[in-house]
């Protein structure tokens, strides 16, 4: 057998093929966890036609339910839908369910400890792929998937190709993990990625932390990559000392067989701006022409993270946004929030005139807490710019860096100049 | 399994779920009947109205792209398209497909054909023979492979739900 890549150790090890696995093999895995959403709700319906009304989840220890997409349900049929994802929580002894108000389930699953290096975490959410920060194949999977995992505790994964990307040398000042992986999916376009499993290396790895990386990882998702993997170095093992974890440094065999292999010089790069309606539609902030904004989000399972938070406080610190602009603020869990309000950052953001939301997905994906009105245009720290994702198609999303949309809040239009 | 419908052609590529069903109806506990009356609304707002059972898309590539969202797939299904032809569908769109039974067709050569002619093809019909392979649109015919092997499974089961039932 040739040489092994991450994504096939990692799913040789799931699927108990101690002799490697090779591409495009069907594979049968089981999750190290599980992880689902508002999407519950639905997902138990499913289960109960699965299994009858007497089912049981196949462990009720692996499966992770976080309320993070409508919350606090701004409707009595979201409220409902919560109230059904609690009733199945207790009825079925699910260990690690998560209310509103905990933060963003891309978020909270790794606070709480439970993403270790080397494991499958499947998740039904697109961006399960954040997990890959941490050295664990986050896969996403659909709804009904979800209910026939959380039956009989595994489904099938074809091994995907592997696509290798190396970024050299190191990024300039204020440019951040967001504009390196903007700049990526504007090379390698929407479906770049699709079907595979990204390997991340390089001396700018090196230097990233945790929530850098979780930021590549989840857009990784952006180019349709079936997992965004960074290896595991002294970055993620001192991350890891405050769970204890045992483990293995898997690594990619020398001869590992890549699908592609691409490198990237960030000497230069600058902040980068995905216009409207595709992620893919990469361009430099200086290239862009005058664009008034009426709304900046900063937050969601992107960019919600306390670092995110620090870098948009230190611009907005004795400033104040413009007054045609409302900024909306959703750090990605409690803990967050918790440490922004033991650092004075809540108090910088709310007297630079931020509105402060519940930690939860906020108006990323246009259902409440501050979706756009038509003819509206919106400067965004999430991962999608798709039409109509921010509640209607007739607004412009513009996703960028946090220190873009604070400056970009200061000064009504998209800019990183500082005001 | 043989479809004929009348066809319905969207040109563009990285069609995504959220044009195709929008996030904000999402986590509204909606029967299928209910998400189809959305099924492409923020791409096409007349589609749920004017589609027929049985009628066929064809696209561009990377189909489905974007959100994990089933819903994408369900109200398709439910507002009575038979099958989509793409050069591409996403992976997760892809996954769901299968596990909702909704038949996928993938051929470029087809998707290329019919999207350079779509003036000419606009409301014609076309057919696809699953089992076979087969694509016919008026006298021209293309090929494409079958389901692999474990994605067939679940489909010939009737999808996941009924897969994963028998596997209990």
């Amino acid at each position: 057998m040739t040489g092994q890549t991450l994504i096939q150790k990692i799913l040789a090890q799931a699927a108990g093929k101690e002799e490697g696995v090779t591409e495009n093999e069907i594979v049968f895995v089981s999750p190290h966890m599980i992880l689902s959403h508002d999407n519950s709700a639905a997902i138990s319906k499913t289960f109960y036609e699965i299994t009858g009304p007497n089912g049981k989840v196949w462990d009720p220890n692996k499966i992770f339910i976080d309320l993070d997409h409508a919350v606090p349900p701004p409707d009595y049929k979201k409220a409902e839908n919560h109230k059904i994802i609690r009733e199945f929580v207790k009825k079925q002894g699910i260990k690690y369910f998560y209310d509103c108000g905990t933060g963003i389930c891309h978020q909270v699953l790794p606070e709480e400890g439970l993403v270790p290096p080397n494991v499958v975490i499947l998740g039904s959410d697109s961006h399960t792929t954040t997990h890959g920060a941490f050295g664990a194949a986050g896969i996403p999977i659909g709804r009904t998937e979800t209910a026939s995992v959380w039956a009989i505790g595994q489904t099938w994964l074809k091994v995907p190709e592997t696509l290798k990307i190396t970024f050299d040398n190191f990024l300039p000042k204020d440019v951040y993990a967001k504009d390196v992986i903007l700049d990526v999916i504007g090379r390698i376009s929407a479906d770049g990625a699709t079907y595979k499993s990204i390997e991340f290396y390089g001396k700018t790895i090196d230097k990233m932390s945790i929530s850098d990386r979780m930021t590549i990882s989840n857009m990784s998702a952006e180019a349709g990559a079936k997992a965004g993997i960074f290896p595991v170095d002294n970055v993620t093992d001192t991350w890891n000392k405050q769970f204890n974890f045992q483990y293995e440094k898997l690594e990619a065999d020398e001869d590992a067989d890549y699908e592609q292999e691409l490198s990237f010089d960030l000497t230069n790069l600058t902040p980068r701006v995905a216009q409207p309606h595709k992620v893919d539609n990469v361009v430099p902030v200086e290239d862009l022409p005058r664009t008034k904004v009426d709304v900046a989000l900063l937050g969601t399972c992107t960019n919600g993270r306390i670092e995110d938070l620090r870098i948009a406080s230190d611009i907005l610190r004795e400033k104040q946004i413009n007054p045609d602009v409302r900024l909306l603020i959703y750090p990605a869990s409690r803990s967050i929030l918790h440490q922004a309000i033991k650092e004075g950052l809540l108090e910088i953001l709310v007297e630079a005139g931020g509105q402060i939301g519940v930690p939860a997905c906020g108006p990323c994906l246009g259902e409440y807490g501050g979706t756009l009105a038509p003819g509206e245009i919106a400067i965004s720290t999430a991962n999608r710019n798709f039409k109509g994702r921010m509640g209607t198609r007739d607004a412009e999303i513009y996703l960028a860096n946090p220190a873009v949309v604070a400056r970009s809040a200061i000064a009504g239009y998209i800019t990183n100049e500082e005001g | 399994m043989k479809f004929k419908g009348k066809i319905w052609i969207f040109p563009d590529d990285d069609i995504n779920t959220d044009v195709i069903f929008p996030g904000k109806y999402t986590y509204d506990p909606l029967t299928p009947e209910q998400m189809a009356k959305h099924a492409m609304e923020d791409y096409n707002p007349n589609f749920a109205k004017e589609v027929a059972k049985g009628d066929i898309i064809v696209t561009g590539k990377n189909f489905g792209c974007g959100s994990s969202r089933e819903q994408a797939v369900i109200s398709l299904a439910k507002v009575g398209v038979s099958c989509i032809i793409a050069k591409s569908f996403a992976r997760i769109f892809y996954r769901n497909a299968i596990n909702q039974a909704l038949p996928l067709v993938i051929s470029s050569d087809c998707s290329d054909y019919v999207i350079r002619n779509r003036y000419t093809f606009k409301n014609k019909e076309i057919s696809v023979d699953f089992d076979r392979g087969i694509i016919k649109i008026q006298e021209k015919e293309f090929l494409f492979p079958k389901l692999d092997s474990q994605a067939l499974e679940i489909f010939e089961a009737g999808g996941l739900v009924e897969y994963t039932r028998n596997r209990l």
